[in-house]
């Protein structure tokens, strides 16, 4: 396979919604290994993009092809498969089941497909895969705890872990630190990221906050009333008048 | 947690009842045919309920199983027990599996009332059919069991407790697989399920597959040990009804516990049949308030607390 | 000509009453979100207690135009105790739980009254024939008509009109709507939401009692009568909308019209008719034909 080629190709997105353009003229080439910050005020169609590339909306035109495959016309499960996972801006797990139930199960799903869904669930292996996430997530304390009782933070590693267990090649977070107070996102995005390291994942996340895109992004694509404005280093980006004046909201 | 002791449970209880039953008089083995055959119903129900879906309608599917042995036996003389159940059970699930299709695009109180519809339906046509024997049902002749005509009733008791263990440990087996535990996950959140890579549609199609199954082999058996089919006591609303009770009041913790509670609802009939006659509905109505109110787990969150205390 | 005429005034008359019954429930339905089964134990209990005082008063010797009166009254007395109790000793302590065991606890509740109804009223029927011979009957179009049974179609305008007036014409109908919308938006906007609560069951019952009233006096008035009543009512909302008034009436008059038309030209369908057509709008139009628009919230 050549090097080269992008991971993720995106050509002339379109999403309108009756007169309302909610993305247009999206092109980004994504790299392997690359880990892109998605910044942008509220509505400009950073959450529409990711609900686009993973199935849960449907373009009106353009295609997103993954790896060769196009992805334009898949659900979410068939996303899924293909090697594309997220994680959600408010947390979507299983609320009324302790964390250990919430991963055994997402383990379960990714490993035992097809005819296999019919074999006994928890195996030994798969437990001892399910301890090995919850200690990579520093969520070993919380294992037996029901998801209802746990704060934002915990329930949002959650979710990134469930999503990680397929062992995607592209990871999109909507809104990881969103819910996460200012002392601990620091610590939160170092547990995520150290992590999402390991498994040489793609990622693409979409944050508010510039201090996190600063510190751990390659990229950054900004996006201002479902175009993106600028696509370039973190650094030249927060530098772009453009951007400032958009996205970040400063006046000259 | 207990340790998962169920399908030894299940063996052991179910060759002390096979015991016991040989034994005991007469009206206490019919009792415990009726609710042996209707807990095969709850068995299916149960699974529903986990995943958050109440069907008022199974009766439909209890009522082609119990019709289909009435048609086997009067119209083509087919007397074999396991023949009977046989073609109940699988005509129940061919249905379930059609219906299903659609089914499983609803939640709440759209499933449980499309369910209500679908049953309604058929009640209104068997009812006003002369040929389906109209609002009277049909006689049924006690079956043979391998080419053997029973003097009593134990026999089709016998094979009435196999059945009933026999789908106890498959639907254990079933609840411990990957699609037999997406039943709290789906109640919780589906977008989820479907971002792991697993369809809900798909998993509730199986379990709802499953449930008609289950309903329409409960309706052969009930058909073959009451002797007797009828519109009223097989698929109007008022067993769909009944079949609901019997699953809230059994609880939802345990492939046993539809047993305990299809028992416990035989003798609370029987009962109260004898002593007030008309308060039935009141006494229904009561319990089922009281156990949404007071004991959400049912039945077997009692048995639960007890075995606790004990050990 | 009159075969069809008698078809369309029976299925009115019997549009009618449901919606005098459905239009209760589907209230309850939007504004509560509960499906309240135990909705045909107030048609049950309002139709047996205007039988019971309409038979007691005439035989005291009142004039027979006072059951009218009684009518009324039933329906408004039914409506408030009824009501007031099952919601503030039952429904208020669920409304945190799902929609469905809800469903499961106004069941319980229905089948618990409808014995009390038993022990209340016992099994005999009752016959309160009386305002029904007062207004006599009348010849229209070559056929002879209870003017009695005519009324039921005016009484069943009125309230449709009502509802109308009362949710697109006054305050409390704005609130109303608020909370049909999105309940969440209704308390930001300060609204008393279980004053509301309290107040839409009361109200919704007494439009349940009322249809049990009216319809009494051209009925035998037995046991088991709240049964068919909650069925075909579901039948109607299901068919119109949750929730929605206008689906309500064109849910009932497609129920009554298609049932009337059943047991006059092939009666081995009456039943099987109402819940074909409800099957079919639940496949094609899962929400009914007029589902009030719900918030997106994604």
């Amino acid at each position: 396979m050549k090097q080269s080629k992008p991971i993720l190709e995106v050509r002339d997105l379109l999403k309108t919604f009756g007169a309302v353009v909610a993305a247009k003229d999206i092109n980004v080439d994504v790299n392997r290994g690359e880990i892109v910050g998605i910044i942008g005020a509220n509505g400009a169609g950073k959450t529409c993009f990711v609900n686009m590339v993973t199935g849960y909306l449907k373009p009106t035109s353009g295609s997103i092809v993954f790896d060769g495959i196009e992805l334009v016309g898949k659900g979410p499960r068939e996303v899924t498969h293909a090697g594309i996972s997220r994680s959600f801006q408010v947390s979507q797990v299983f609320h009324t089941m302790t964390v250990a139930e919430n991963l055994t199960i997402a383990l379960a799903i990714a490993t035992n497909r097809g005819v296999r869904a019919l074999s006994e669930m928890e195996t030994p292996e798969l437990t001892l895969q399910r301890d090995a996430v919850l200690k990579r997530y520093q969520l070993e304390n919380y294992k037996d705890m029901t998801v209802n009782v746990l704060s934002q933070g915990v329930r949002k590693l959650l979710d990134i872990a469930m999503a990680v267990v397929s062992e995607p090649r592209i990871l999109l977070l909507d809104e990881p630190t969103s819910g996460i107070s200012v002392e601990e996102k620091f610590d939160f995005m170092d547990v995520v990221m150290g992590a999402l390291k390991e498994d040489n994942v793609t990622v693409l996340f979409v944050e508010h906050d510039m201090e996190i895109v600063e510190r751990y992004v390659s990229r950054v694509l900004a996006f201002y009333q479902g175009e993106i404005i600028a696509d370039m280093s973190p650094k030249k980006a927060l530098a772009d008048s453009k951007v400032q004046e958009f996205v970040i909201g400063k006046r000259h | 947690m207990l340790r998962d002791n169920t399908s030894k449970v299940v063996f052991i209880g179910g060759i002390l009842i096979i015991a016991f039953g040989f034994f005991a008089p007469n009206w206490i083995v019919n009792q415990l045919m009726f609710g042996f055959s209707r807990a095969l119903a709850i068995l299916g129900l149960l699974v529903l309920w986990r995943t958050g879906l109440v069907s008022f309608g199974h009766a439909f599917y209890f009522g082609l199983g119990a019709y289909t042995v009435a048609i086997l036996d009067i119209q083509l003389g087919v007397t074999d027990v396991f023949l009977r159940l046989f073609g109940g059970a699988c005509l129940a699930g061919l249905a379930g599996f059609l219906v299903g299709f659609i089914m499983r695009n609803y939640r709440d109180i759209f499933f449980a009332m499309l369910n209500t519809a679908i049953s309604m339906v058929l009640y209104g046509i068997i009812v006003k059919t002369e040929s389906l024997g109209s609002t009277d049902g049909f006689a049924i002749s006690l079956p043979t069991i391998f080419g053997v005509a029973p003097e009593t009733k134990y026999p089709l008791f016998v094979v009435i407790t196999v059945i009933a263990m026999v789908s106890a440990l498959l639907v254990n087996f079933y609840l411990k697989t990957t699609v037999g535990r997406l039943t709290t996950p789906i109640r919780d959140n589906e977008i989820r399920v479907e971002y792991l890579g697993f369809s809900v549609a798909h998993a509730i199609h199986l379990k709802y597959t499953m449930s008609a199954i289950l309903a329409g082999g409960a309706g052969a058996l009930m058909a073959m040990s009451l002797g007797q089919v009828d519109p009223d006591s097989m698929i109007n609303w008022t067993v769909s009804g009944e079949l609901v009770f019997i699953t809230i009041l059994s609880g939802p913790g345990n492939v046993i516990a539809p047993f305990i509670g299809s028992l416990v609802f035989e003798v609370l009939r029987t009962y109260a049949f004898e002593l007030a006659p008309h308060l039935w509905q009141l006494i229904v109505g009561g319990t089922f308030l009281t156990i949404i109110f007071f004991l959400p787990g049912g039945i077997w969150s009692l048995i639960v607390k007890f075995g606790r205390n004990k050990s | 000509m009159e075969t069809f005429l008698t078809i369309l005034l029976d299925g009115l008359q019997f549009s009618s009453y449901l919606f005098i019954v459905s239009a209760g429930l589907t209230i309850i339905f939007g504004v509560m979100k509960i499906l309240n089964v135990c909705h045909g134990s107030f048609y049950a209990w309002g139709a047996y207690t205007s039988a019971f005082f309409i038979g007691k008063f005439s035989e005291m010797g009142m004039p027979d135009g006072w059951g009218f009166l009684v009518i009324l009254a039933s329906a408004i007395v039914v409506g408030l105790v009824l009501g007031f109790l099952i919601e503030q000793v039952i429904l208020k302590h669920m409304y945190h739980r799902d929609e469905v065991l809800i469903v499961l606890a106004t069941f319980g509740l229905f089948l618990v009254l409808e014995d009390v109804i038993l022990i209340a009223f016992g099994t005999d029927p009752y016959f309160a024939y009386q305002p029904m011979a007062l207004l006599d009957s009348v010849e229209m179009g070559g056929i002879v008509r209870d003017v009695y049974g005519l009324t039921l179609i005016g009484v069943a305008a009125m309230v449709a009109i009502g509802c109308w007036f009362l949710l697109n014409k006054t305050k409390w109908g704005t609130i109303l709507k608020a909370v049909i919308f999105d309940r969440e938006m209704g308390i930001a906007m300060g609204i008393n939401v279980p004053l509301v609560y309290t107040l839409t069951f009361i109200g919704g019952a007494i439009l349940g009692g009322l249809g049990g009233a009216y319809i009494a006096p051209t009925i035998s008035v037995a046991p088991g009568l709240g049964t068919e009543v909650i069925v075909l009512s579901f039948a109607v909302v299901v068919v119109g909308g949750m929730g929605s008034i206008m689906g309500a009436a064109i849910g009932s008059l497609i129920i009554g019209l298609l049932r009337a038309l059943a047991v006059h030209e092939l009666p081995q369908v009456e039943l099987f008719v109402v819940f074909a057509v409800m099957a079919v709008v639940l496949v094609f139009r899962p929400e009914g034909l007029f589902a009030p628009a719900k918030p997106r919230k994604i």
